[in-house]
């Protein structure tokens, strides 16, 4: 064994990261401008004028905060509905070789939710629920769409922020097909090729099925003719032997949906295990680009920020803050899966071994507890190992990252503008603490502007809070929990954290969509993601029509400078303690409490 | 209202145009790219007999139970390795159903491996791996079973250790991840190796 790997491995990260930044960066710059010049433009620019002469776009009209915010509410719910009557009728659309059923309406409306606002929680496990057609034209499509439109959010409040006494923000229709055309498709296709290298499948056949080496006879519990287990006269379980000869090995376009699920912060697995399984993550290496990929183009944003608002130190002071929560959160989770389960140990489990329940042995504790953090800082959600099993600590990390609003990093596009309402707000309770009028960058913010900012913090938690409490006191919601005690508690504050955070992992042993029908889950869960997705943009696209139609203001000796250390210190003391402060009382319930019974021993 | 069907439309004809770009071109030109390139690994990495016939993949774990053969890691896919259902058991670190799930499979470890009941074992021979696929296990816990194999096998226990050794695979580059004992490849070694390789010393 090799004690320094981790730390090798972690500081490789890091200069990645650092590595793609700028020239990502850079790139961003040119997608995100109309009239921007690419490598690709000798291949692309014919197919993006061909784009908007069918689509009867003018991609050069400007469009004020209101217009953007109609494209973007219109295409949403037309490509929502969409994908809601593929999964409903996928039964009767070509591509479905294993013949699987459409899908109830409350699991096909969870799912188009979950999809259009780059979510991806998924109430169903993939390899026996979507066929081919359903992967790639439901559910990948808004792989790309909600990307892209949450990067031309983005680049729309930084218009905004460097704009000077005008009212438009760009155009939603140019940022929607140019960020696809010329980052997304590019990026993924190349990623894409790469995966396979690794061993991730893309095939169009039908599932393979494999002899197996050594053929199994497994106990399984005997079901009733009515599909409930049978008991015996004493009430105990009947089992029967069943023999296993063969195993189902998945096929279909799975590396074309990891490549994408990755960099457009989506999530969401071709296969229920996601990036846990060794289809969509073979090697430790392939496990490494993932995580890279999942945090390039966030990260790249930040740089696209500072250059835009001519001050790359902002941007880059941005980036720190991230950077700190970042680092935070992956050593506590790292640290807390090699202490691995107390209880487990004493039956005499090898305590130098850590928490190995829900990873895989390919990764090892610091890969699993890496991408855990990485995965919910940014609106990912993908998972490489089953977080429900992660110790209290190592759960606690993810379940904070959400509750923070994915602004570590964050999700693409989302994870700016939702930084950048901090920034507001660390920048207003500055202004305040001095005794000025808050200004950002020259903007004067005023009451209208710290409303907004309010609007969204305050229904982003509400959100959060209200389906959970919801849920925890529900039959629906005590019937879907695979876990009693605090951690039963800790699914339901999880699945509504991920839902409103727009994140998609799980606890997942939670049942959103129970065989008996109950559409509670699904449905609250849906409201959750389009609550925390459209009431977050709406307000948004409102601060950067608002910051944009005023004067730029000169610095002077009282301005607060929105970069160095001060200012990092600043935002991060306040995503850090707007979380805490709305969250603590929760956390406290769920991992918090769980931690402490652990220690001695309490089971459920 | 005019703006709104404006929108519509557009919106009606950018989720078509779109679509067939990101859902039609996009994955068909990777899978062509990837049928050229990788073709073995595109179709999922699969380990055929002489004849043809698919016994596996080399990604994929499969079930063992046999004392003859290494055995893999708990599995929550299915009735275990259940390719079609893969997943993990989800159990927290305060269930009860976990501490008693392995508090088992650490006694059926030890008495399958000859091991005394105070023997500290490998966390992975005891827990289920997240995809419930796990094609791998720790090379300890492959070492605390060399024993076994070996002597079901009429082997000397240095021939298992060799192949135990030749199918572990690395970490990534020497640095990313942990190494890992191909168990499905290690057993089809094991059955392919001579049958009369180890009788000559016993």
């Amino acid at each position: 064994m090799n004690p320094s790997s981790p730390w090798l491995e972690l500081a490789a990260f890091v200069a990645a990261l650092l590595l793609i930044t700028k020239p990502l960066g850079n790139y961003l710059l040119a997608v995100l401008d109309p009239n921007g010049r690419t490598f690709l433009d000798p291949v692309v620019k014919p197919l993006e004028r061909l784009t908007f002469r069918l689509c009867g776009i003018d991609a050069q009209r400007q469009q004020d905060w209101k217009r953007y915010s109609l494209s973007l509410l219109t295409f949403s719910a037309v490509s929502m509905l969409f994908t809601y009557f593929v999964l409903r009728y996928q039964d009767r659309l070509p591509l479905n070789p294993q013949g699987f059923a459409g899908l109830s309406p409350a699991l096909a409306f969870n799912t188009a939710a979950s999809f259009t606002t780059n979510t991806n929680w998924q109430n169903y496990a993939g390899e026996a629920t979507m066929s081919y057609f359903s992967q790639m034209v439901a559910l990948a499509f808004h792989n790309f769409a909600s990307a892209a439109a949450g990067i031309g959010v983005a680049a729309a409040l930084v218009r905004g922020i460097a704009g000077h006494s005008t009212k438009s923000l760009g155009s939603f229709w140019s940022d929607l097909v140019r960020v696809t055309y010329y980052l997304l498709v590019p990026l993924s296709f190349v990623f894409a090729l790469v995966l396979v290298s690794q061993g991730i499948v893309q095939s169009f056949g039908p599932y393979e099925t494999a002899r197996l080496v050594e053929p199994q006879s497994v106990r399984i519990q005997k079901i009733g003719a009515d599909g409930v287990p049978a008991v015996d006269t004493f009430g105990h379980a009947v089992f029967t032997e069943q023999r296993v000869a063969t195993q189902t090995i998945v096929q279909g376009p799975i590396a074309s949906q990891v490549a994408i699920k990755m960099l457009g912060t989506n999530g969401g697995g071709y296969v229920n295990a996601n990036a846990a399984h060794p289809f969509e993550n073979p090697t430790p290496l392939s496990n490494f680009l993932q995580m890279l990929s999942i945090f390039a183009i966030p990260s790249a944003l930040t740089y696209y920020l500072g250059r835009t608002v001519k001050s790359p130190r902002h941007g880059w002071a941005v980036w720190t803050a991230m950077f700190v929560l970042f680092l935070a959160g992956a050593l506590v989770a790292w640290k807390a899966e090699a202490a691995g389960n107390p209880v487990h140990q004493r039956l005499g489990v090898s305590v130098a071994d850590g928490n190995m329940e829900g990873k895989e042995v390919r990764f090892g504790i610091f890969e699993s507890a890496l991408f855990a953090t990485v995965t919910t800082d940014a609106s990912c959600g993908a998972v490489n190992a089953m977080h429900d099993s992660l110790t209290p600590l190592g759960g606690l990390v993810p379940l904070f990252n959400m509750q923070t609003g994915e602004v570590i990093f964050g999700g693409v596009g989302a994870g700016l503008y939702g930084m950048l309402i901090f920034v507001v707000l660390a920048v207003f309770i500055a202004g305040l603490m001095v005794g000025r009028t808050p200004e950002y960058l020259g903007k004067k913010i005023e009451a209208y502007d710290v409303k907004l900012v309010m609007l969204v913090l305050i229904v982003l938690s509400t959100a959060v809070l209200g389906f959970t409490a919801w849920g925890a006191v529900s039959e629906w919601g005590r019937a879907g929990l695979n876990n009693s005690g605090p951690h039963g508690f800790s699914e339901v504050l999880y699945a509504f954290s991920s839902g409103v955070g727009n994140n998609g992992s799980a606890f997942a042993g939670l049942t959103g969509n129970p065989s008996n029908g109950d559409w509670h889950y699904n449905v609250t869960g849906g409201l959750a993601m389009l609550i925390g997705r459209f009431l977050m943009i709406v307000p948004i696209l409102a601060l950067a029509g608002s910051l944009g139609a005023k004067k730029r203001l000169p610095a002077s000796a009282g301005t607060f400078r929105t970069e160095g250390i001060t200012f990092v210190v600043l935002l991060v003391g306040t995503v850090v303690l707007v979380g805490a402060l709305t969250f603590l009382p929760a956390l406290a319930m769920g991992p918090v409490l769980e931690h402490f019974l652990l220690q001695t021993g309490q089971l459920f | 209202m005019k703006s709104l069907l404006l929108e519509l439309r557009s919106s009606l004809l950018a989720v078509l145009t779109l679509g067939l770009v990101v859902c039609g071109a996009y994955p068909v030109a990777v899978w062509g790219a990837a049928q050229l390139l990788f073709k073995e690994k595109a179709d999922g990495s699969l380990i055929r007999d002489p004849d043809g016939t698919v016994r596996g993949s080399a990604l994929l774990g499969q079930p063992f139970s046999g004392p003859s053969y290494f055995h893999p890691r708990p599995s929550a896919a299915g009735t275990g390795y259940d390719g079609a259902y893969s997943g993990g058991t989800n159990l927290g670190p305060t269930s009860k159903k976990l501490a008693d799930a392995v508090e088992m499979a650490a006694k059926a470890y030890r008495a399958e491996n000859g091991l005394p009941e105070t023997e500290i074992v490998p966390a992975d021979a005891v827990t289920s791996s997240g995809s419930g696929l796990d094609p791998h296990i720790s090379p300890s816990n492959a070492e605390l079973q060399v024993h076994r194999v070996a002597q079901a096998r009429s082997l000397p226990a240095d021939t298992v250790r060799v192949l135990v050794a030749k199918y572990t695979e690395p970490r990534s580059l020497n640095v990313f991840g942990e190494p890992g004992v191909n168990v499905l490849l290690l057993n089809r070694a094991l059955d392919a190796l001579p049958k009369d390789s180890g009788t000559n010393r016993r």
